[in-house]
């Protein structure tokens, strides 16, 4: 199978599960005022989350060209390349220059020899000649990738474990609390780079190692919160009428912990895609992210006259989702948390 | 409390004993040392000299079981080395690794240690004043500038402040160390203001978070009855009952005391652990790496049983049982 395909898939699958979330949870009313006073609290900031997932969704669309029409220029193993939805919204390989250009120029930065495209490249081009707002709207799907692809790694680990732990007990608490206090005592980004030297440089082993040191926190978090509900009465009256375990689990007590995990999910997110800026700064990160392209901005600042465009370029497409992410992670927090819940009461 | 004390360092054995399992699980069996040994001899050495090295590195022996010497393995040579603070030498030039972690102990040391007392004294002002001022207009915008300022990447900081401060304000040097007690204070500024300002957004709001909670209880409401003033609540009665968030808060910092912050020092040219653990990560060093990470944990392990201790300080009504 091309990896294109599977790519697609991924980026379908996810598509179609965040559909049937958003179907499910309307049907319960917590959930819909839920939504409806995150809506009402952070327009702005949903909106721009959710362009940033367009654009990270439109560019896993990935499909080969029909040859058959029009002449074809250039070599054929480029005419046959998966492309995207956004690199077809830029001419093909022949878009490039051969070094730095700054925004809408018509010559080369240094030099000055005259560019193929003219006045065309929005942000300038980059050392080996790239445009620069192609490379960061490429750069959204990296992102969305190490924040919510990896969520959705630790999240379920996480549940399997701090659930397991809380509501069994015993020996599966013990060894479950062995691992979380072996991993959480270790300094995050040290155990970080540790996996990433182990298990190799590349955007699934990065993924990876996120997904290991993320989901320790909220595993920790869920134990705490499953200790608790075994207890309430109706988890008694559900075992007194003779629900198995896994019913019990299922029925009474994953439910009441989804609203840590919406939390959860959004207050990780950003903390990913910033450690993911700061892999790539040490030089272990994944091609084509943001991270990537501050770490190759870095010495343009001290070129004399500067090249910014570059470094803004990337840097504002950080600092956008962040913010966003942040802004949305405080107002889910405020909505769900119990604690706030019964403050307002 | 001794023997709640001796109780903890029992356990934190066991946790170290995991630590060191999984870095013997990352380092020698998910990594092969065929690979070590073939990037630190190159890759057209001849086979002998690949088989020398990884005889001197010990990556020759078998992995769990030896049939005629049980003790002679790399399980039980990793655990025994870690446990014995036999750190041997660096997978990448064969320096002693004990040489490295003396030489760069000391400007880790003496940039963590300025950075971390002023940005608590920051913070922990900053914190108090915007909780003094909560609910109006300050407090409203010191929560929005926290949150602007933790949506920057720690990187964006350091290029920004390096080209802010000393290439256009040309206040200090711009990287570089010294570290003769004259000259160090200068080019310790950069970063150690850099560090501040990545910091500052998260830590002012943890901590307004922790004083407006402690705010509401109803201590600080008969206080206020009595008539204290505002400013006197907050120093005198908020702040003393924010003490154990505020330890916890500081003993995560403590590992990096001593091991540095890997982006500030290898970016400004600090020769301290945190740019000797970055080079080994360019230098494909597993055995500083694994030296690092193990150091690290003991550190930040020893440091959770001094948070539990000093909890009784400063709250007496904590009882370590």
């Amino acid at each position: 199978m091309e990896p294109y395909v599977l790519s697609n898939a991924v980026a379908v699958g996810l598509l179609a599960g965040l559909l049937w979330a958003l179907v499910s949870a309307r049907r319960s009313r917590v959930w819909r005022d839920a939504g409806r006073e995150l809506l009402r609290r952070r327009p702005i900031a949903l909106t721009v989350f959710l362009a940033y997932v367009a654009i990270g969704l439109l560019d896993s669309l990935t499909w080969v060209s029909a040859s058959s029409g029009g002449t074809p220029q250039g070599d054929s193993v480029s005419l046959h390349k998966p492309r995207s939805t956004i690199d077809r919204l830029f001419p093909d390989e022949s878009y490039r220059e051969k070094s730095y250009s700054a925004p809408l120029a018509d010559r080369e930065f240094l030099g000055g020899a005259p560019l193929r495209h003219p006045g065309r490249h929005l942000l300038g081009t980059d050392i080996l000649g790239r445009d620069v707002v192609y490379q960061t709207l490429k750069g959204a799907r990296v992102a969305l990738l190490v924040g919510g692809f990896t969520t959705l790694i630790a999240i379920p680990l996480a549940l399997l474990f701090g659930v397991a732990a809380g509501y069994f007990g015993g020996r599966i608490d013990d060894a479950v609390f062995f691992l979380i206090s072996t991993l959480a005592s270790m300094p995050s980004l040290l155990l970080l780079i540790a996996l990433i030297m182990a298990l190799g440089r590349g955007p699934a082993q990065v993924c990876l190692a996120l997904g290991i040191t993320g989901w320790v926190s909220f595993a920790r978090v869920v134990r705490g919160e499953t200790l608790k509900l075994r207890e309430l009465d109706y988890v008694h009256a559900a075992r007194a009428l003779g629900a198995s375990d896994l019913r019990i689990v299922l029925r009474h007590i994953v439910p009441n912990l989804m609203h840590l995990v919406v939390i959860a999910f959004v207050l990780t997110f950003s903390g990913l895609v910033l450690s993911e800026a700061v892999l790539s700064w040490l030089g272990i990160g994944i091609d084509g992210s943001w991270g990537r392209m501050i770490d190759q901005a870095r010495d343009e600042l001290s070129r004399e006259p500067i090249i910014w465009w570059n470094l803004v370029s990337a840097s504002v497409a950080l600092f956008g989702l962040i913010l966003a992410v942040n802004l949305l992670g405080d107002a889910v927090r405020d909505i769900l948390d119990p604690r706030t819940l019964r403050e307002r009461a | 409390m001794w023997a709640y004390v001796v109780r903890r360092l029992a356990y934190s054995l066991v946790t170290v004993l995991g630590v060191l399992l999984l870095l013997f699980v990352l380092f020698f069996l998910v990594t092969n040392p065929d690979d070590i040994a073939r990037k630190a001899v190159g890759e057209k050495a001849p086979p002998q000299a690949l088989e020398q090295w990884k005889k001197n590195h010990g990556y020759d022996k078998p992995r769990f079981w030896n049939q005629k010497h049980p003790t002679d393995t790399m399980l039980v040579d990793h655990f025994r080395r870690m446990l014995t603070f036999d750190f041997g030498n660096s997978d990448a030039d064969d320096t002693p690794i004990w040489r490295r972690l003396k030489s760069g102990a000391g400007p880790s040391l003496s940039f963590m240690l300025p950075l971390f007392v002023l940005e608590l004294l920051l913070t922990i002002s900053l914190g108090l004043l915007v909780a003094f001022f909560r609910e109006t207009y300050i407090d409203r915008m010191g929560v929005i500038l926290c949150v602007l300022a933790m949506s920057i990447s720690t990187v964006l900081y350091i290029i920004g402040g390096q080209y802010l401060i000393a290439r256009v304000l040309r206040w200090f040097p711009i990287s570089g160390f010294d570290p003769s007690p004259s000259v160090i204070a200068r080019f310790l500024a950069i970063p150690v203001l850099v560090g501040l300002l990545s910091g500052v957004g998260d830590g002012v709001r943890f901590y307004r978070a922790v004083f407006v909670e402690e705010s509401g209880k109803d201590y600080v409401r008969t206080a206020r009855a009595k008539g204290c003033g505002e400013g006197r609540i907050l120093v005198y009665h908020v702040l003393r009952n924010s003490l154990v968030p505020i330890l916890t808060q500081v003993v995560v910092v403590i590992p990096y005391l001593v091991m540095g912050s890997i982006l500030l020092e290898s970016f400004f040219g600090i020769p301290g652990l945190g740019s000797i653990t970055f080079d080994a990560i360019n230098a494909n060093d597993f055995a500083t790496l694994r030296t690092m990470v193990y150091l690290g944990s003991l550190l930040f392990i020893l440091g959770q049983i001094l948070t539990d201790v000093s909890y009784t300080v400063v709250d007496p009504r904590v009882r370590l049982e």
